[in-house]
C-alpha cells in the first residue's frame, strides 16, 4: 500500500497522461474503424450505431485537448461522453444477443439493429467491439481520475 | 516534447492506415466485382430487358436503375446525350433495381406502359417528374399513376397488366441478377460487360470511349 502510494505520488500526471493517451488511441481506432465500416465497406449504420457514434467520435477530437497541456479535468468531460455511450453499447449488445426482445428495439425500419452484419472468430460483432471499446475507455478514465486524485 | 512526437506519430499512422486500408479495400472489391461480372455475364442482359438504340451497336451500356432514384434521373439525360453524340453505336439496356420501398409498383406501371408501346415516354415522364411523385425518397405510386394517365394510356388495361405475374417475375429476375452482379446501389452501369472502376459520369464516359476506340480498329 505504501509502495503504491509512493509510486502514485512520484509522477501521477505522467501516468494519467499515458492512460488518457491510450484512451485516445482506442477512441481513434474506434472512430476510424466505424468510418471504415460505414464509408469504405458500405455497411449502413443502424439507429443505435449512430447514437454510439455520437458519443465516440468527439472523444478522438477532445481528448488531445486534455493531453496538451495535461488537464485532469478533461477526464470528467470525457466520462460524460463515454458513460452514455457505454450504456447504449450495452443495450445494443443485449439486443444483438437476443436478451432484449425484438419488440422493444427503437430501430428505424430498414436497418435492424439486431441484424449481425459482421462476425469475427465466431463471437466478435460490431456491437461487441463498441461495448469493449467503451468499457476500456471508462476503465481508463476511472483509473486516471483515481490516480490523479489530490 | 516527447509526448507531442508520440501523439503526432500515432495520429499520422492511424490516418495512414485508414487511407491505405481504404485504397486496398476498394481496389480488391473492384477486382472481385470484375470477376463476378465476368462469371455472371448471362445475368447482364435478359430477353425481357427494355433496350434503346441500334440493336447491333458496338457498345452496350447495361444500366441497373430505380425509377425513384435521384441520381438515376440525373444521369438519364446525360446517357442519352452520350448516345446521340455517337449515333447508332451505343445501345442502352435497362434493368430494374427497385431498392426504394414502393418502387416495384412504379416499375410494374412502366412494364404496363410498355405493353401499350409507351415505355420510353412513360419512363422519361416519370424521371422528369420524380420530385413530384417521390417526395423525400418515398415513391407514391398513386402520384406516379397520375403522371402516366396524362400520357394517354389505357388506364384500365394498365391496371390489369400491372398485376400480371409475368411482371412480378421479371422484377424478381432483375433483382436476382442485381444480387449476383453485386449491384447494391443505383444507378450501376456495365459497359460491354465491364463495371465502372468507380462511380461517376466521367468514368462512364471514359469506359464508353475506350470501348468505342477498341471497336474502331
Amino acid at each position: 500500500m505504501n509502495a503504491r502510494y509512493r509510486f502514485k505520488s512520484a509522477n501521477p500526471d505522467a501516468e494519467a497522461w499515458a492512460l488518457i493517451f491510450a484512451a485516445w488511441l482506442i477512441a481513434s481506432i474506434a472512430t476510424l474503424g466505424a468510418l471504415f465500416l460505414g464509408e469504405v465497406m458500405g455497411v449502413p449504420p443502424c439507429n443505435l450505431c449512430w447514437y454510439q457514434r455520437i458519443f465516440m467520435f468527439p472523444l478522438m477530437l477532445i481528448l488531445p485537448l486534455g493531453l496538451f497541456p495535461f488537464d485532469r479535468r478533461m477526464i470528467r468531460y470525457a466520462m460524460v461522453l463515454a458513460g452514455p455511450g457505454w450504456l447504449i453499447a450495452l443495450f445494443h449488445q443485449l439486443l444483438a444477443l437476443g436478451v432484449i426482445p425484438e419488440s422493444i428495439k427503437p430501430c428505424m425500419p430498414g436497418i435492424p439493429c439486431s441484424e449481425t452484419t459482421l462476425r469475427w472468430f465466431g463471437f466478435v460483432t460490431i456491437p461487441t467491439l463498441s461495448l469493449a471499446a467503451f468499457s476500456v475507455l471508462l476503465s481508463l478514465f476511472a483509473i486516471a481520475l483515481f490516480r490523479t486524485r489530490t | 516534447m516527447k509526448q507531442k512526437t508520440l501523439f503526432i506519430l500515432s495520429l499520422t499512422l492511424l490516418l495512414l492506415a485508414f487511407i491505405v486500408g481504404a485504397v486496398i479495400y476498394s481496389s480488391q472489391k473492384y477486382r472481385v466485382n470484375q470477376q463476378q461480372t465476368l462469371a455472371n455475364q448471362e445475368a447482364l442482359i435478359r430477353m425481357h430487358s427494355p433496350s434503346l438504340g441500334n440493336q447491333d451497336a458496338t457498345v452496350v451500356i447495361v444500366e441497373f436503375f430505380d425509377p425513384a432514384c435521384e441520381t438515376c434521373a440525373a444521369f438519364y439525360p446525360r446517357v442519352k446525350e452520350l448516345m446521340s453524340a455517337n449515333p447508332g453505336r451505343i445501345r442502352l439496356v435497362l434493368r430494374y433495381a427497385p431498392f426504394h420501398n414502393g418502387s416495384d409498383k412504379v416499375v410494374a406501371m412502366l412494364e404496363g406502359a410498355r405493353r401499350q408501346g409507351k415505355f420510353w415516354p412513360a419512363l422519361e415522364s416519370l424521371l422528369a417528374s420524380q420530385a413530384e411523385w417521390s417526395p423525400h425518397h418515398t415513391p407514391q405510386p398513386a402520384l406516379a399513376w397520375k403522371r402516366l394517365e396524362a400520357l394517354g394510356l389505357n388506364s384500365e388495361q394498365l391496371m390489369v397488366d400491372m398485376t400480371r405475374p409475368e411482371i412480378a417475375n421479371l422484377i424478381a429476375q432483375d433483382l436476382a441478377d442485381a444480387r449476383s452482379l453485386s449491384v447494391t446501389m443505383t444507378p450501376e452501369y456495365f459497359v460491354n460487360g465491364r463495371p465502372l472502376p468507380s462511380f461517376g459520369f466521367e468514368q462512364l464516359t471514359q469506359l464508353v470511349k475506350d470501348e468505342l476506340q477498341k471497336t474502331r480498329k
